[in-house]
């Protein structure tokens, strides 16, 4: 079944891109004009995006860079070690609704200390791919259109991430054991 | 909320900055994280050009509300708030298959589409209407059948079995995803009692 739907995911965008043109064409519709009108909407987007963007990943490297990720981390520690949270792919779940780049190179970096095909490597491969980074959608979904107040959607994201993580500890441990 | 995490790590940065008295570190880091950040958004650009033009044809052929008529019952549970044949809703479920499919470059420029078109049905262009809410739960909790990036980079870490952590990812995306739309009911109406 996985062979099936990585096989899907592949071809996934070359069909997309055969089959909308024509059966738009089949519709006797102008099919590289409707294109291009609607390609012309991503460039003021795209710009829209930018103060946004530049806001949040600033604070986000001040808050990296600086050591004070760290620092959250190990006030963290006595209370993952008290439940048996293993507390090497802890920063990973931090960072994880932060930034995307930063976890997924913390991810890298779990799978060249003990591999990826370890208990460990597993536990940060599942935390990974199963949430996006919560930052950066919000960031980005809401400051394409100008939302200044997104309500409770900050809340949500974050309580899913902490769902994502818990979820995939408690999956990975039974799966293959730990 | 967001305010107050922006708030939190600036300060608690600087002050990380200043305890360790390297307090370049705070500037190199400011302006490395907007570097990145324009940085993204310039990625951004060929992606939602592209994609939109792609999905002008789609709407054009009314793809989007075949899709949209397909899928009609999962969005109006989702999505109550939104008129059946709004065209908001054809891009919402174009973008939560491409997530799906692990087609993540496609998802956003529909999701921004989809959120353009929410915010078309808004009547405080500042604030977020729940359908936004709901829209922006599904996307930050990651749904996917394929988590192709983490599979990538497995394979390039030599990995025997790169594709064996699809199905304890599917479990826990499913988990934060039920958690993320049960949490975003709850919260809704909440807000609506209130009002």
């Amino acid at each position: 079944m996985f062979e099936t739907v990585s096989f899907l995911s592949k071809i996934m965008i070359p069909a997309i891109l055969a089959f909308i043109p024509l059966y738009a064409a089949f519709r006797k519709l102008p099919v590289y004009e409707n294109f291009v009108e609607g390609a012309k909407d991503g460039f003021p987007t795209a710009v829209q995006i930018i103060p946004h963007l530049v806001g949040m990943m600033v604070a986000v490297s001040i808050f990296r860079e600086t050591g004070a990720l760290q620092f959250y981390l190990g006030l963290f520690k006595p209370l993952l070690s008290w439940v048996r949270f293993p507390e090497e792919v802890l920063p990973l779940g931090l960072l994880r609704p932060i930034t995307g780049t930063g976890a997924l190179a913390f991810a890298e970096s779990i799978f060249s200390i003990h591999g990826p095909d370890t208990y460990l490597g597993r536990l940060a491969s599942t935390m990974q791919g199963s949430t996006d980074t919560t930052l950066y959608v919000l960031t980005v979904y809401f400051g394409a259109v100008g939302i200044r107040r997104s309500l409770y959607a900050v809340k949500v994201g974050l309580l899913a991430d902490l769902t994502g993580v818990l979820a995939s500890w408690l999956v990975v441990s039974w799966i293959f054991g730990g | 909320m967001v305010n107050y995490i922006w708030l939190f790590m600036m300060v608690s940065g600087v002050v990380a900055g200043a305890v360790q008295g390297e307090l370049d570190l705070v500037t190199r880091a400011a302006l490395k994280g907007a570097k990145e950040g324009v940085a993204v958004c310039i990625g951004l650009i060929s992606i939602l050009v592209f994609w939109l033009g792609m999905m002008r044809i789609a709407q054009e052929a009314g793809l989007l509300d075949r899709l949209a008529r397909l899928l009609g019952p999962l969005a109006r549970f989702l999505f109550p708030d939104v008129p059946k044949d709004h065209p908001a809703m054809g891009y919402i479920l174009s973008n939560m298959s491409a997530n799906l499919f692990g087609l993540g470059n496609a998802a956003t420029p529909m999701g921004l589409k989809a959120m353009e078109e929410l915010q078309k049905l808004n009547t405080d262009k500042k604030t977020a209407t729940p359908a936004m809410c709901t829209l922006l739960a599904l996307n930050t909790s990651g749904l996917t059948l394929v988590p192709t990036t983490i599979i990538g980079i497995r394979m390039e870490y030599g990995s025997a079995n790169p594709t064996e952590i699809i199905g304890t990812t599917i479990f826990a995306t499913f988990c934060s995803t039920l958690v993320a739309i049960l949490l975003d009911r709850w919260f809704r109406s909440r807000t609506a009692f209130r009002e």
